[in-house]
Parts: structure tokens; sequence; C-alpha cells
């Protein structure tokens, strides 16, 4: 049987959150606006309206650009793509494909297989269209232009992915690097980030490419890597059988699992584009560039290095907390709590390394099970720090500060009221804890014996009846010093 | 009668209190009533507010208050540029019901200027043609000739002005749609530098080629006006952000010295008698100091076969927002949206933006766009550069404005191809960007000629001042 190799190319859309549309100065925010509220005669497209392009959206194309190691152009335009539809009021689409603001550029990524480098073959903008509402009996539809002349990113990778996978966390790096930089929520539920793939299979040596098929309507990370894994399926078994592909776009259903072929290419518009005549060709000048590059924050990359080097962490716990802009946020703000407390000017190893723990394990298993985004945590990375400070302390041991946590994470509370207000403070008073020991020796002579005779298990289970007896708030360390040495 | 007077003459009597603009107003309102039904110059005459804003003038005045630089001067606007509130058509059926919700960026600057909008004028259907005579109201008339057109696009704007329908109007110049009705109905008609004038609220035809200018009685007038509507606009990113000169008052300047260029393109092929009078014009301007050369530019006789690729590719997406959906005319017997759009668009545009549309929509299509468009913006690039090489040798160019009469109403309606050639002198200056100016020269047989000034980029100045050196010293034929 011949084997057959996956070639994959993605493009995504990206809605830049800028505070106004691309090519007017209304909201470009429309989430609770009624329906066309958000609109004024230029991206309504009425007569003798002209585009005036958002500044702030082209440099935050090339802000991308730069982040994925692409070269601004050093001239741009932007052009006409021609079409009717309702939702298109100019009916015409401002883009920039043709000649688009940053060429190049390439992403490293890991997945099981290891590490692949993506290239970017460009990166243009354009504005989005508006939203059609369709009549449940069919019978009309609705038009609303809030969303249109919202400024969009196309990223258009070259067709370097060769599994599902690496589609899927190529998205899932791209999401992390706009939300770091800060120009889009990247949201792929919300829409703000879209993904649209071209998968075709080849036999494994040949050069050529096979029969492109466009996947659309992966709504997802994860429907990315089903669409892309199912149409491996599809294709494969087609060819398998001496069946044929058709150059086609088809769309990803979710509840069925499955791609449905949506329309062929013999229907494929010719869009007439031309340079935009409204708006003159942009020439980035090389003190914005500069600036922007002076201005680029620590990509995740960079930051998932520096927390292994400077904290210590695993590259896992690392590469998990800076995967999120929000979640490296929080933990950075809790390391600098942390020094501030002790007046440092480093975290030691040790401190790092509980606080992501903290962070990961018991914060972020919360969160997530609760739907809370890390940015309205109830528990803030000072509070963090303040709990994991007592537990340095010796105020609570470990298994009070969980108990603490749940409380924190349900009311929002400080650590040490919640400890005050329980007492719950540790015990570290040996005399009191030498009287505790002893009642518990008094009371188990069975176990005295069994440690005497060499049975080492005898010891953990004293320990555990005083952390009993004293409602787990005895110093664990305290204990054990007594208990040896009244044994011994 | 006070309809007569020029914008400069209007302005000083205004502010002398001399006469009122209610008076004015009253009195082009009533030259309207007496010659529309022979002219057709108007699609809405708004006689009500235009009363009402000449009489809070007025009472402005009569207060002392301040006023604008135009205070209580009637004008009238081509019906392709926006007024917020006003019927806007474009002279087309698709637009017939298209009220705009808000003013063009010219409009706003003349009610800034406390100016007297008495309507909107007729035209060629979305500009398109050379005699106002494709437009959905019906043709407009020469005031001098009825029987012939008044040029076109801006047909009805000029015809008003001559027939003292209004002080002055403004017109919209693609490939000479203000200057060679001004040349057919005896006015001064100045199409400024590309991007000297904003674009916002203008309806496009040829984006890269349209711009806004004045249609006046005299070439001062024309300054005033420029002076008024010109300047950087933030909503038109094609606008310049360039100082604008005092245009009235630099005109008069000597033109000793000065180096006319008389292209010889522009001196072939034409009206024996409209040469003639050119040459005679460039006499008198030669007899008050200009050193005339004869120049060459080469390229020119591309320039309206570029035209006629990049215009109507323009024009094909321009025009593609008229689709039935949102505003304007919208077929009701449309059975789904497809139907709609056909349905719409076939009987809301007329022949000449379908022709336009179609060239353009052509031109633009895979497989075509090298061949046409591409290669159009290169000869494009070729036509500029010829002026600009002859711009180191020559202050400034003079041509006829058209090479023929104006003729017959109906005479070219039949065949496009001739009707496009009555701008062969005009369109090359839009294809470069540059400013031209067409004041009236000697008229032959009693029907007006219009001499062309063109200037290099942004030299408005230069234009006016011979022109106006010219209509100075015009001998009376």
């Amino acid at each position: 049987m011949i084997k057959f190799e996956t070639v994959i190319g993605m493009e995504f859309h990206i809605q830049l959150n800028t505070k106004s549309k691309m090519f007017c100065r209304c909201d470009n925010y429309s989430a609770e606006a009624k329906p066309n509220t958000n609109t004024c005669p230029t991206c309504m497209g009425f007569p003798g309206t002209l585009p005036v392009a958002n500044e702030k959206a082209i440099e935050w194309t090339m802000l991308l650009g730069l982040a994925l190691n692409g070269k601004v152009a050093d001239s741009f335009n932007f052009e006409r793509k021609n079409y009717f539809y309702p939702d298109l009021p100019k009916a015409y689409q401002i883009t920039s494909s043709t000649n688009p603001p940053v060429v190049g550029g390439y992403l490293d990524i890991v997945t099981s297989k290891g590490e692949s480098k993506i290239r970017i073959n460009h990166i243009h903008l354009e504005e989005d269209a508006g939203k059609l509402v369709h009549a449940s009996n069919g019978n009309y539809s609705l038009v609303d232009l809030n969303r249109a002349s919202t400024p969009l990113m196309e990223l258009v990778t070259e067709a370097d992915f060769r599994t599902p996978e690496e589609a899927r966390v190529f998205a899932e790096n791209l999401r992390s690097i706009v939300r770091y930089l800060g120009i889009s929520s990247g949201n792929m539920e919300e829409g703000n980030l879209r993904a649209d793939a071209n998968i075709s299979l080849r036999p494994v040596g040949q050069k050529e490419f096979g029969k492109k098929v466009e996947i659309k309507n992966m709504n997802s990370f994860k429907s990315i890597e089903r669409a892309l894994e199912y149409e491996v399926k599809r294709q494969t078994e087609t060819l398998s059988e001496g069946g044929t592909l058709f150059q086609e776009t088809r769309g990803w259903d979710e509840n069925k699992g499955k791609t449905m072929s949506q329309r062929s290419k013999e229907e494929a518009h010719d869009y007439r584009y031309f340079p935009e005549p409204d708006l003159p060709p942009f020439k980035p000048k090389k003190e914005v560039i500069d600036r922007l590059k002076a201005e680029m924050p620590e990509l995740p990359s960079e930051k998932r290095e520096r927390f292994e080097g400077e904290y210590g962490l695993t590259a896992y716990d690392a590469m998990v907390l800076t995967s999120d802009v929000e979640l490296a946020r929080f933990f950075e703000q809790g390391v600098e709590e942390i020094m501030k407390k002790e007046s440092k000017d480093f975290i030691p190893k040790e401190s790092a390394k509980k606080l992501a723990n903290w962070t990961l394990t018991e914060l972020l298993g919360r969160l997530n099970a609760k739907g809370i985004s890390v940015k309205n945590s109830p528990i803030k990375s000072r509070q963090l720090a303040d709990l994991i400070a007592l537990i340095d302390e010796g105020t609570i041991s470990g298994k009070i500060a969980k108990t603490v946590f749940d409380e924190m994470f349900e009311t929002g509370k400080n650590p040490e009221e919640i400890i005050k207000d329980k007492g719950l403070v540790q015990i570290t008073d040996t005399k009191a804890l030498e009287e505790t020991v002893d009642a518990v020796l008094d009371n188990n002579p069975k176990s005295v014996e069994d440690f005497k005779a060499g049975k080492a298990q005898a010891f953990g289970f004293l320990i555990g009846q005083v952390m009993k007896e004293t409602k787990g708030q005895a110093n664990p360390k305290i204990v054990n010093e007594i208990l040896r040495k009244k044994l011994s | 009668m006070l309809s007569k007077l020029t914008l400069e003459e209007a302005i000083i009597k205004l502010d002398s209190k001399e006469i009122s603009s209610e008076d004015l107003t009253r009195s082009v309102l009533s030259s309207i009533e007496n010659k529309e039904k022979d002219l057709n110059a108007y699609i809405t005459v708004d006689a009500e507010n235009a009363l009402n804003k000449a009489k809070l003038i007025d009472t402005k005045r009569a207060k002392g208050e301040k006023v604008g630089k135009l205070a209580g001067v009637p004008v009238a606007i081509k019906d392709i540029i926006s007024t917020k509130d006003l019927l806007t058509t474009a002279g087309s059926k698709i637009l017939s019901n298209y009220i705009p919700p808000f003013d063009a960026t010219v409009t706003k600057k003349l009610k800034e200027a406390d100016t007297v909008i008495v309507g909107k004028t007729n035209m060629d259907e979305f500009a398109m043609g050379s005699s106002t005579e494709t437009s959905y109201y019906g043709p407009t008339k020469n005031p001098r000739d009825l029987t012939r057109v008044p040029g076109g696009s801006s047909g009805g704007s000029a015809a008003a002005v001559a027939a003292d329908e209004t002080i002055f109007a403004l017109g919209t110049d693609t490939g000479g749609s203000i200057r060679q009705p001004a040349s057919f109905c005896g006015v001064v008609g100045l199409k400024p530098t590309y991007g000297r004038v904003s674009r916002r609220g203008v309806f496009a035809m040829g984006s890269s080629l349209d711009q806004v200018g004045p249609i006046t009685k005299t070439v001062k007038d024309a300054a005033i006006a420029l002076e008024v509507i010109a300047g950087k606009d933030k909503l038109d990113s094609t606008s310049v952000d360039m100082e604008v000169p005092e245009y009235s008052k630099n005109l008069g300047k000597s033109i000793k010295g000065m180096r006319i260029g008389l292209p010889q393109e522009y001196f072939e092929g034409l009206d024996s008698r409209i040469a003639e009078n050119i040459h005679k014009a460039v006499e008198r301007l030669a007899s008050e100091g200009a050193q005339v050369v004869d120049v060459s530019l080469p390229y020119t006789k591309y320039a309206l076969a570029v035209y006629y690729i990049i215009m109507p590719s323009e024009v094909s997406a321009n025009l593609a927002k008229y689709d039935g959906i949102k505003y304007g005319y919208s077929a009701k017997d449309a059975e789904n949206l497809m139907e709609t759009y056909l349905k719409s668009r076939a009987k809301g545009f007329g022949p000449e933006p379908k022709r336009r549309i179609m060239i353009g929509a052509y031109a633009l299509s895979s497989g075509y766009y090298e061949a046409y468009y591409l290669k159009a913006q290169k000869v494009r690039a070729l036509v500029k550069q010829d002026y600009e090489e002859v711009f180191k040798k020559v202050d400034v160019l003079v041509t006829p404005t058209s090479p023929v009469l104006p003729f017959k109403i109906g005479e070219k309606m039949t065949d496009p191809l001739q009707m496009y050639l009555a701008d062969v002198y005009t369109v090359p200056v839009n294809i470069a960007g540059i400013p031209a100016i067409s004041v009236p020269a000697n008229e032959v047989m009693d029907l007006p000629v219009g001499m062309q000034i063109i200037g290099p980029q942004w030299e408005e100045e230069k234009i006016l001042n011979m022109a106006y050196v010219y209509e100075q010293n015009k001998e009376v034929s």
C-alpha cells in the first residue's frame, strides 16, 4: 500500500482589538451593542464616504510580523476585492494581500514529534464584513453592520504542517503571541481568531502537491486537529481505494465529526482586485519599526526560557505558565510579591517552585473547573504569595494551607484573615506539643512497642495521631523532633 | 438685476449692506423661475431653505454678528456632492430617492462660509458624459443656444452660472467635467490639483481622478471660491496637507517673462476656428510680456486610452454599492437576492454607467488585468512624467479646452466614442493630477470658446494669475 504524506497550510484571521474600526472611527467593540448602532456612513458604505486607515491596526500588524521574525514591507498598499453580498456594504472589501505589510517569518513549535519550523508567507490587513441574521422561516435575512470594517489580520503560512497536531499547536501558539502583544483576544470560540486549512495528501517522496481541499468552520483548537485528522483519514481512504479527490471547500461539522463539501473550484469568484485609489500606498517609517522593536514585549518562548533559567522551573511548568499571558503575569506578580516580602532582588528557586505548584495545580485547576479566567481569579497574586509566606514562616502547615486556599478561592479573603477567624494558626509551642505527644504515646503503647521493635511505619502513625489531636495545626517539624527525642 | 452680480461684487455689496442676502437670493430664485423651463439646469431647487438662510444671514449682519467669508451669497452644488437632508441623485434613477445623512466636506465648508445653497444642479448620470444628456432628469440646455448642449458632466452648474441662476457653483471634474462645460457656456471653470480639495461626500466616479472645483463668472470668483473649499481633510486620505494660498489676493501680477508652452499635440485635428482663437488669446498674453514656446507632450496621445481603462475600472467598483439593498432605487418585483441585484441595477442605471461598469469589470478581470489596468497605470506614469518634464521648461501650458464648439443636443448621443473625444484636451490633466482652468476666449459664431491653462502640481496660483491677466486684457470681439 502506498504511504501518504499530509501537507497542510493554514490561514488565520485575527480580529484586532483596536479602539476604533479599520477605516472609520466607530467603536470596534460591539459585543453588547444593538444591531446597526456601532455604524456610520463610512462603514455602511454610503455614497461619497472614504476609508481612513487605522494607524494602530497597521502598527499592530507590523508588530505581529516582527514578533514572528517577518519583514515589514518597504511599501504596501490596500486594494479592493470586489464581490456582491448584503453584508458587504461597499460591494468590495478593502484588503492588502497582493502587497502585504508583512512578508515572510516563521514560528518554531513543539509537538509530540518534536520541534518544527513553520514558515509564514505573509500577514496582511483587511476589514471584516457585517453579519447576516437569517429568519427562522427562511423568508428574509437581516443585515447587522456593527462588525463591518472591524480590523482583521490575515496570516498565511507556508504548507509546512505535516500533522494535524502541528496545526493545532501553531494555532495555540499564535493565540498566545497575539495575547502577549495585546493586539487581540485570540479567542476562537468567540471568532476573534478564525482558522482555515488547506490540506492535501501526496505519496511519500513525491514533490508535487496533491489536490488541495480547503477546510472551513473549525471553531476551536481541538476542532482544527479533529477536522484535519478526519480529512487525512477521508483522503487516505479515498486514494487508497483508487478514488479521486476534488479541489473543493469543505466545512467541518463539529457535531457529526465530519467535513462536508461546500463548493467546488468551478464556482470560484473572480474578485477583480485592484489597488485602492482612496488610500495612498503606505511606506512604514524606520523610526516606527525601530520603536515597535524596542517596545516588543517578552514573547512566550523567551519567557519560557527565562522561567526555566531564572526560576529553575521544569520545562513543563514553564511552558504551561507562559502559554497564557495572564497566567504568566499572575505568576510574575507573585514572584515580585515574594521578593518584596523577603526584601530580596531575586527569588529563591524553592519559593518559585512552590509558587508555580500552587498556581498550576491548585489555582489553575479550580479556575478551569469553574470556567473563570486568570484575570478574574478570586485569589490575587499577592494573596497567593502571602499564603506561601505563611507556610514558609511556619504559621500554617502545608495541609492547613489547602483549607485556607479553598476558603480564599470561595470568598476572596486574605489568608491571614481566614487563619485568624478560624483559629488555624500552627502550634509551635514546644511545651504544649510535648503534652500532646505524651498523651498520644500513653494511648498507643502498641505502636511504641512496634517502633522500638524496628517497625518504622509506626513513627509515621504516631505523628499522624498528634496531628489529628491538634486538628492538623501542630508544626510537623517540631512534633517530629519531640517524638524522636521521647522514643529514643 | 442682482443675480448678474459676480461673487466678488456680491460679497462687497453684502458686506457693505448695500444689498441684502434676501434680495440677492430672491433675484437668483426668480432667474431660476424664469429660465428653468428652458434650461433644466437644476434637479432640486431648495427655495425655502435658501430664503431662510438668507434672512438669517441678513439678521446676523444687522446685529453685527460675525458671519462667514461668503455670507449670504447664493451657490449651486452639483448633484453628486452630498448635502445633508437634501436630495442628492448623481443624475441617476438609482439614487432618485437618496437623501444623504451627512454633508460633503465641501458642502460643510460652504455652509461654514455662510453661503446660501439654492439647489442641486443637473449633470450626466454619475458624472459620465460630456453633454449633460445622460441625466435621468433630462438634458440641460446651453443658455447661449437652447438647441445645444451645455457640455458636461457639470452642465447644470455651468448653465446655472452662465444664466445667472446662481452667483457661483461647484462642479466635479474627472476628465474635464468642470472645464468643458465652463468652456461651452462661456464661464470660468477650475479643476484644482488632485488632493487639493476633499472628495469626502462626493460620490466617487474615478476615485484617482475626481476633483471638486468652482464654476464662476470670473477668474477672481474662482480664486475666492477655491480659497473656501480647498485644504487637507482628515476624512480624505488623498487630500494633501499643503498650505492654501490666498488665491484671490495674488491676482494681477505681471506675467512678464513667464513662459507659456503651446503643446503641438493639442492643436491637431480640432476645429480650426477654435485653434485660431486660442492663438489670438496667446498673442494677447505675449503682448503682456509672456514668452511663448512650442512644446511637445508625446505621451498625451495615449491619455484618453489610459483614461478609458482606469476610470471605468474604478467606476466598476465604485458603482457596485448601488445594489438596491441599502438605499436608493430597489426593484420591487425581485424574488430573491440575485434578482434584487440584477433588476435594481438593470433598471436603476442608464446606458452610460452600464457601459463603463462593463468595460471596467472586463479590464480588471483575471487574465486581462495585466494587459489593461496594469498597463494603463504604467502609461499613466509616463503621461505624468511628460508634464513634469515640460514644466521644467515652461510655467504654464495653454491649449483649447475643447476641440469642438458646443454641439447640438442629440448630435453625439448615439456615438459614445465621439462623445469621449470631446474630452481629449482635458483628460490628460486628470491623468496627471495637475490643475487647469478654462477661461472664456473670443467666441466663434456667437458660441463660447474656452482657453485651457494648465499648471504644475499645486500651482493653482500661476494658472489663476495667467487666466486673470488674460481676462482683464481680453480684446472685445
